[in-house]
């Protein structure tokens, strides 16, 4: 596979990755043997982890507060980094590239691993002006493709219908669960592969917190999505694979359905049927 | 249950209302008064000095007992103050009262001419034999000697050859009106004419006279630059030498249209007679404006108070800065804020963003903090020596070494200027900048650079367009602070550029228009010469409190506009979690 597909700014076409040919396998992103330090005295974060991330299904990181679920998500496109004293030990591929290669743009590899954080974090622009900031930063003039990615991007994060008529007001007035959705529709327009949600719902009452599970089910034809959450029904409903992590290590992995049916570990058994967590 | 206790004694009552801190909020409250209190006597204090000052008085004649013996003095003016002392003061001062008291009252008397002796004087109340509000007591602003006090006699024409004859004020007793409407009438029409001759000679000295002047200047500089590069051929020198001549021609056409002009302002002269009897001849050319106030409704009164506010707010100085206006010192101190703002905002900010977003935060990043939030205190006359030391003579000295040394030995940038004044409170003002952006950044939200970087924003990127736009309020805060401070600072400007009295404005209309290197004048500054260094304090007084207040409403219009800015942009923000 062609390096540059994701490490160039250099290719010029941003998108490029989404267009190459799909490999055999249905893998999508391997993380082999990760350590997760965040300060060179302290014990790692993450210990040993690795795994495999399949394409356009949902895996979901569940486990106890503090066990390295988000730690674990933020590696994915490289988040950590932005605190400086952080360090990584062992190799994450997304599509066969090694994402921690040095060579690799990591403004690029941002643009095609989107992220949701927990707490909705629309910028102080108008809800126009959010869908369109990925598209900005790409250097995109066009105003009609500006247009039309806008309008997909919010119809694909089910808000369209709710705020067509006044994309021009502030984004900090829409409620919590449409600014989740704004925050969501502002990662789909840069068209990444891979959507990581940060506990998305936590912040949500229930029904904001259906209308975005319900959206997970409708992005997951087009994207590979891994979440993280503190909810265990969430989990059931949403995902198909899910991941049990304690203190720092992977503890179990496979389909949810195994998971939440027939545990392997007895600490995973433990923790759904909620004895500890 | 949940009852107030029913209080059966006062005692009780009293613990309970301790208990409650109810005193507290009496004490916070009247904290708050008295801050207020002060805060509004000083403004009204001055806003009431300041603008009473250009309403006309009344005015009086007086008949008063000489100190000491049986004769008197006739005497016109003003009462300029008031007081009250004792008798050992009084003695002390040389002055022997005619009756004994504890306490007399005493009158500062603008009575003005002074060509004839002192313009003030003080007089005992007790000394007032007989005081009269005569209506035909008139008030002339001259240009110089200051005002003059007395009644008009005639309109004289100065060139006796002329046919015109002089008009007399009062022509006996019975036909007065008739005469005084003559009178009126001439004494408007050549006053609006002088008014007309003297715009006329302002036009031609700032049209004309000037740019000649500063054309001469620049071939003088010229021809200095030629010889000390060794370019001076004979054909350039004389090609300069060609331009000057023909600048000399018309600097003196110039010269004499000036004084044609000038001419026609000094065809009359106004008679006049002191309260004393003395006959003095004032030439129109010297007066400013004239009225009987005692005459004036509370109309004519508002016209003259307008008149004379007007002429305060966008005239030039006279007689050492104690009469005429401060337009210059306006200019002057807008110009250097502006110029100050230019020159901090930039620096600050980023000075802030690296502080902030950049730098490894370390102890070394701690500690240029600490000392930053330190120099905010450092005595702004400390500045004015840096300044001093480090723009005027070494960057200054330098530049014209390098870039004016046709002009030496007068420096250009060498010695103070508007340019080297700004970035000396640039410097002054830099710390507020820096920390007031840097509280700013520290109150953004961490998800949302976050965010920016999420979705492939460099840290370049996500700065200039999301963390820059949210702090934009907090930097509006330091340029309003930044301002505040500036504009109410003398004591560093004194050492790098002010001056009492500028020659030309920093801003004309001669190219580049816009002169750094030149001396400036400033409200402030303005305030600390006229109230004392001026050669007349007692005339200098009223206008100190006018400038202060005039410099009052400068900080609070420079602010309001940052005030203003800042509100359209916390609008945009300010529901930010």
């Amino acid at each position: 596979m062609n390096k540059k597909t994701i490490s160039g700014r250099e290719t010029g076409k941003s998108n490029s990755i989404n267009n190459i040919e799909k490999p055999e396998n249905n893998t999508l992103i391997t993380a082999e043997g990760l350590y997760l330090y965040y300060d060179n005295n302290e014990e790692a974060a993450l210990k040993n982890i690795s795994m495999k991330i399949e394409k356009q299904k949902v895996t979901a990181f569940i486990g106890p507060s503090g066990c390295g679920k988000s730690s674990l998500l933020r590696c994915f496109n490289r988040m950590n980094e932005l605190s400086s004293t952080c360090r990584l030990e062992g190799k994450i591929h997304i599509q066969d590239q090694d994402i921690y290669d040095p060579e690799v743009n990591i403004a690029e590899l941002r643009r095609n691993v989107g992220m949701v954080f927990q707490k909705p974090n629309p910028f102080p622009k108008s809800i126009y002006e959010n869908v369109a900031y990925g598209l900005r930063i790409q250097g995109e003039k066009d105003k009609d493709k500006i247009n039309q990615i806008v309008k997909s991007s919010l119809k694909a994060a089910a808000l369209w219908g709710e705020v067509k008529d006044r994309l021009n007001s502030t984004a900090i007035n829409l409620s919590g669960g449409q600014q989740q959705r704004l925050v969501i529709a502002r990662a789909i327009a840069v068209q990444p592969q891979v959507i990581l949600l940060d506990e998305p719902a936590s912040a949500l009452d229930p029904i904001s917190t259906l209308k975005i599970e319900e959206l997970i089910h409708e992005l997951k034809k087009q994207y590979t999505i891994v979440i993280v959450t503190h909810n265990m029904q969430q989990a059931a409903r949403v995902s198909d694979y899910a991941a049990f992590l304690y203190l720092g290590k992977l503890v179990e992995f496979g389909k949810t359905n195994d998971i939440f049916t027939k545990p392997r570990k007895k600490m995973t058994e433990d923790y759904i049927t909620g004895r500890y967590g | 249950m949940y009852k107030k206790t029913n209080t059966d004694s006062v005692r009780e009552e009293v613990r309970q209302y301790f208990k409650e801190g109810d005193y507290g909020i009496a004490i916070f409250a009247a904290c708050l008064g008295i801050s207020l209190a002060l805060v509004g006597a000083v403004m009204l204090l001055i806003l009431v000095k300041g603008f009473a000052h250009f309403m006309p008085n009344d005015l009086h004649s007086y008949e008063v007992r000489l100190s000491g013996s049986e004769t008197t003095l006739k005497i016109a003016g003003e009462v300029a103050a008031r007081e009250r002392i004792t008798h050992q003061v009084l003695i002390e001062s040389g002055y022997t009262p005619a009756v004994k008291k504890d306490l007399y009252e005493r009158i500062l008397l603008k009575n003005g001419n002074r060509e004839l002796g002192r313009d003030y004087r003080w007089i005992l109340v007790d000394d007032i034999l007989a005081k009269e509000q005569d209506p035909d007591l008139t008030l002339i602003e001259r240009y110089s000697y200051g005002n003059f006090y007395g009644t008009p006699q005639s309109i004289k024409p100065i060139n006796p050859a002329t046919e015109e004859l002089s008009i007399s004020y009062e022509e006996g007793e019975g036909g007065e009106d008739a005469d005084r409407g003559e009178w009126q009438a001439k004494l408007k029409s050549v006053l609006r004419y002088n008014k007309k001759i003297r715009k006329e000679m302002a036009k031609l000295q700032s049209k004309k006279i000037d740019k000649i002047n500063y054309r001469l200047e620049k071939i003088r500089l010229e021809t200095n630059r030629l010889k000390i590069r060794k370019e001076a051929t004979a054909e350039k020198l004389q090609e300069l030498e060609a331009k000057r001549t023909e600048l000399y021609a018309m600097a003196q056409e110039a010269e004499e249209q000036l004084v044609l002009l000038d001419d026609q302002l000094n065809q009359h002269e106004l008679h006049m007679l002191t309260a004393d009897g003395t006959a003095v001849a004032i030439n129109f050319s010297q007066i400013v404006r004239l009225y009987q106030s005692n005459q004036l409704g509370f109309g004519g009164r508002s016209k003259v108070y307008l008149a004379r506010l007007a002429e305060f707010v966008s005239g030039k100085p006279r007689e050492s800065n104690t009469e005429g206006g401060v337009f210059p010192a306006i200019l002057g101190t807008v110009m250097m804020v502006l110029l100050m703002t230019i020159f901090v905002m930039p620096l600050g900010v980023i000075t802030a963003f690296y502080l902030y977003i950049y730098a490894k935060q370390s102890f070394i990043t701690r500690a240029i903090r600490i000392a930053v939030n330190n120099l905010a205190g450092v005595p702004s006359i400390v500045y004015g020596m840096f300044g001093l030391g480090f723009f005027v003579y070494t960057i200054g000295g330098s530049l014209d070494q390098l870039f004016y040394p046709e002009a030496l030995p007068t420096p250009t940038f060498g010695s103070g200027g508007i340019l080297w004044a700004s970035l000396t409170l640039a410097l002054l003002t830099l710390p507020v900048v820096i920390v007031s952006t840097e509280e700013g950044l520290t109150r953004i939200p961490r998800h949302l650079p976050e965010g920016s970087m999420a979705l492939g924003a460099t840290r370049f990127e996500t700065l200039w367009r999301i963390s820059l736009p949210i702090v934009s309020p907090s930097i509006m805060t330091g340029m309003i602070l930044a301002i505040a401070r500036a504009t109410g600072e003398v004591a560093p400007l004194m050492l790098v550029g002010v001056v009492k009295l500028a020659p030309s404005l920093p801003l004309d209309g001669n190219f580049p228009f816009l002169h750094l290197d030149r001396k400036f004048m400033h409200l402030g500054f303005h305030i600390y010469d006229v109230g004392f260094q001026s050669p007349n304090v007692e005339a200098a007084r009223p206008l100190i409190y006018a400038t202060a207040a005039l410099l009052l409403l400068v900080v609070l219009m420079l602010n309001s506009i940052a005030i203003i800015i800042r509100n359209r942009l916390r609008e945009s923000y300010k529901n930010l979690s």
